[in-house]
């Protein structure tokens, strides 16, 4: 780290921080990651708020709300509880995962741990299930390097497809260019290619384009069919119901509405 | 076709396509994602040999967490927290008092006889809310100013998880989910935060056992009490150079003493009401890591600290302005402060405690924070002692706790009284803050009576039981 990346005045004259009062905003940013991996600090350095932090999971229970502006543009930021997967019945799990689908955040930050980097990728995959326009913070690069880690940070982008910001958020450092990559994915400057899972089994793909192909005729636009395929697959009662009341028709409406405005160029793919 | 049709079609086929894969969808999945996770980050991450960090790590986890050391540890360093706790707030709690009290209040008054205030508003005003919230400030800020930061620094270190791990199987034997450990821990700062961190835990029974006895965690509010009344009444019965480490162990034990009454109450409760198995669960010990001492301070300072006091002082405007009413409102020949005080006082010592000390909690249902200023003043009324008040409803300038040792004994305060006090204190309804949060958490009356009256019948059964087994063997 140079110390230009850590000085507090860099890239603060893009920053303003909104508190608990953001207003009306231009996009919004959900906060996501497995418990005890610093979300709430990225959180209060992001939004200016004194979220009470600590060092033990499960300690966000509800979400968090508040906003910043930068660039010119307005966000609204969410903390969501701490979560290891996306795929169990936990009621925490089930705030996470529904925000992600019916809130619709127009960027996801994913905050992994460096030191535990196999374990926290399991979320990011499952994330990019849902959503594919993210970015992840690699957090706590401080502390993996005291225990002889490195992660690279650059591959890593690369693997998956989306923007990998390295940061130590208790410190500051990294804050800056995760706002930038927040602020680039936002306004379509720069374009996700999130890696999916390939699913399982054959006839478990088999199925999995079958009934995604159906959803999306019976839903024209929705982001993410393959994603509520999965979940009827495993008989998520909530996905059930939000099928049956029409609730995606809302879903794949704004979805076809931010693809056409997504590209750089702005023309409709 | 209508779009409900269409939509009702894909259901069908779902159901269809989950008969025919079968349940393995959920674990082949799974499976697909951990494999790819653990090729991306074998790619991406490469280890430095020669770094024994980790190894420390485990070797410190394996002492904390281990069956012989780990209990008494955890008691030893609660232990710690509260004599450095004890033993620094008495200087500043003075300095505290002289200013707000011996200088402030004199001036105030000189103030509004210059002005010409009429007597009534001056003494509910200067003598009732000033001097109420003068001491609340005096008493409560320097031991949470020590105590909290102190806190915070185990918290943000990584301890509390090595707590709850040691709590884990424990909590499990009574019937409980583990996790209730860690709300526990977050009771003793704030029941009603503590009430609200049960949502961590899925099961609605459990949850619920968790909610009913988060109040026997200590918090915020009691432990001011605790300390002073373990310092006027336990530390003065043993010699002097020893008093700050038996007042600290006698606050231990109270705190000790709450979680054996959480564990006995969740058993008691999985075993009649609220039936059935404990559930398993996965607890992370997260890596320790080096709290940021300023930044700890600032927020424990922020958050807790002032947060806390402010509270105090809200509540204690109106209640000093109340206390002020009782002394000096009188219904014949006496106030009303004192009929209730005579007429209570037989019930009182019934269970060690007095009258003063019933009156007091009906005053400070709305905050715990004040219990022990308005028992002071209203034994100084009652005693009628001369020389440390300035008449009725005031309430009056101590400068140690030995001066409060004084009043306190004057108003025929033993120690019995001080144990019960203690035990009252730890064992009575929450605070109508935290009250409110179990009926917005359970949304449920009957629960929310349950956990009201529980912990409070629960005192009157134990101090009962205290003050007759004492009065036996004396």
């Amino acid at each position: 780290m140079t110390s230009c990346n850590r000085c507090p005045a860099r890239g603060a004259g893009n920053l303003v921080r909104l508190g608990i009062h953001p207003g009306t905003y231009d996009y919004l940013v959900a906060l996501a990651g497995n418990p005890n991996t610093g979300k709430s600090t990225v959180f209060n350095a992001i939004t200016g708020l004194r979220q009470h932090t600590g060092n033990w999971p499960g300690k966000t229970v509800t979400r968090a709300e508040g906003g910043f502006s930068y660039g010119g543009s307005k966000f609204k930021l969410v903390d969501l509880p701490g979560t290891y997967s996306l795929l169990s019945t936990s009621a925490d799990e089930e705030v996470a995962r529904d925000f992600l689908l019916f809130g619709q955040p127009d960027v996801t930050v994913i905050v992994v741990d460096a030191t535990c980097l196999e374990r926290n990728l399991n979320l990011v995959l499952q994330v990019f299930e849902i959503t594919g326009r993210a970015v992840v913070c690699l957090n706590l690069i401080d502390e993996a390097q005291r225990h002889g880690l490195t992660v690279d940070s650059r591959t890593l982008s690369k693997e998956l497809g989306v923007p990998v910001i390295p940061a130590a958020a208790r410190q500051g450092i990294g804050i800056p260019e995760l706002l930038k990559s927040v602020h680039d994915v936002a306004t379509g400057e720069y374009i996700c290619r999130p890696r999916h899972i390939r699913g399982g089994t054959k006839a478990l793909a088999r199925a999995l384009e079958d009934l995604a192909c159906r959803i999306t005729a019976a839903f024209p636009g929705l982001p993410n069919a393959r994603w509520v395929a999965l979940r009827l697959l495993e008989g998520d009662q909530r996905m059930i119901d939000a099928v049956r009341t029409g609730e995606l028709e809302g879903l794949a409406k704004a979805g076809a509405a931010a693809a056409s405005r997504t590209p750089a160029t702005g023309i409709p793919e | 076709m209508a779009a409900a049709d269409v939509r009702e079609q894909v259901l069908a086929s779902a159901n269809v396509l989950r008969w025919e894969i079968g349940d393995e969808v959920h674990d082949s999945l799974m499976e697909s994602i951990f494999e790819e996770a653990s090729r991306i980050a074998e790619r991406v991450v490469s280890r430095q040999q020669g770094k024994g960090r980790l190894d420390l790590e485990r070797t410190v986890d394996r002492i904390v967490t281990s069956r012989i050391f780990g209990f008494p540890l955890m008691l030893a360093l609660l232990a710690l927290v509260f004599w450095i706790t004890i033993v620094g707030a008495n200087v500043p709690s003075r300095m505290l008092a002289s200013l707000l009290i011996d200088t402030v209040h004199p001036a105030l008054k000189s103030l509004a006889a210059f002005a010409g205030a009429p007597p009534f508003l001056n003494g509910l005003l200067i003598d009732g809310a000033w001097l109420a919230m003068a001491w609340v400030v005096s008493v409560m800020l320097p031991p949470m100013a020590i105590f909290f930061p102190m806190f915070t620094l185990l918290e943000d270190l990584g301890y509390l998880p090595r707590v709850a791990f040691n709590m884990d199987s424990v909590y499990r034997r009574a019937g409980a989910h583990g996790k209730q450990a860690l709300t526990m821990s977050m009771g003793f700062g704030c029941n009603a935060a503590g009430v609200i961190a049960t949502r961590i835990i899925d099961s609605p029974r459990e949850r619920l056992i968790a909610v009913i006895t988060n109040n026997f965690s200590l918090c915020n509010g009691r432990w001011p009490t605790q300390i002073l009344i373990a310092t006027v009444f336990i530390g003065s019965a043993v010699p002097a150079h020893l008093a700050g480490l038996v007042s600290a162990a006698a606050v231990v034990g109270i705190a000790v003493l709450g979680i054996i009454f959480s564990l006995a109450v969740s058993w008691g409760l999985s075993r009649t009401v609220l039936r059935g198995e404990a559930s398993v669960f996965s607890l992370e010990l997260p890596p320790y890591r080096p709290p940021r001492i300023l930044r700890t301070l600032y927020t424990s300072l922020i958050d807790r600290t002032i947060f806390v006091l402010w509270r105090a002082v809200v509540f204690a405007i109106p209640a000093g302005m109340v206390i002020w009413l009782v002394a000096n409102l009188r219904i014949g020949n006496a106030s009303i402060a004192e009929r209730f005080i005579t007429g209570a006082d037989p019930l009182g010592l019934l269970f060690g405690l007095n009258g003063v000390i019933l009156l007091a909690y009906i005053i400070a249902i709305p905050a715990n924070e004040i219990v022990v200023p308005t028992i002071l003043m209203l034994t100084v009324l009652t005693t009628g002692m001369t020389g440390v008040g300035a008449g009725a409803g005031v309430m009056f300038e101590l400068d140690s706790t030995a001066d409060i040792a004084r009043v306190l004994q004057a108003g025929g305060w033993t120690t019995l009284t001080g144990i019960c006090l203690m035990l009252f204190s730890l064992l009575h309804n929450p605070c109508s803050t935290t009250i409110y949060t179990i009926y917005k958490e359970t949304r449920n009356a009957r629960w929310t009576a349950v956990a009201t009256f529980l912990p409070i019948l629960l005192g009157f059964t134990i101090c009962f039981l205290v003050a007759w087994i004492w009065r036996l063997s004396a």
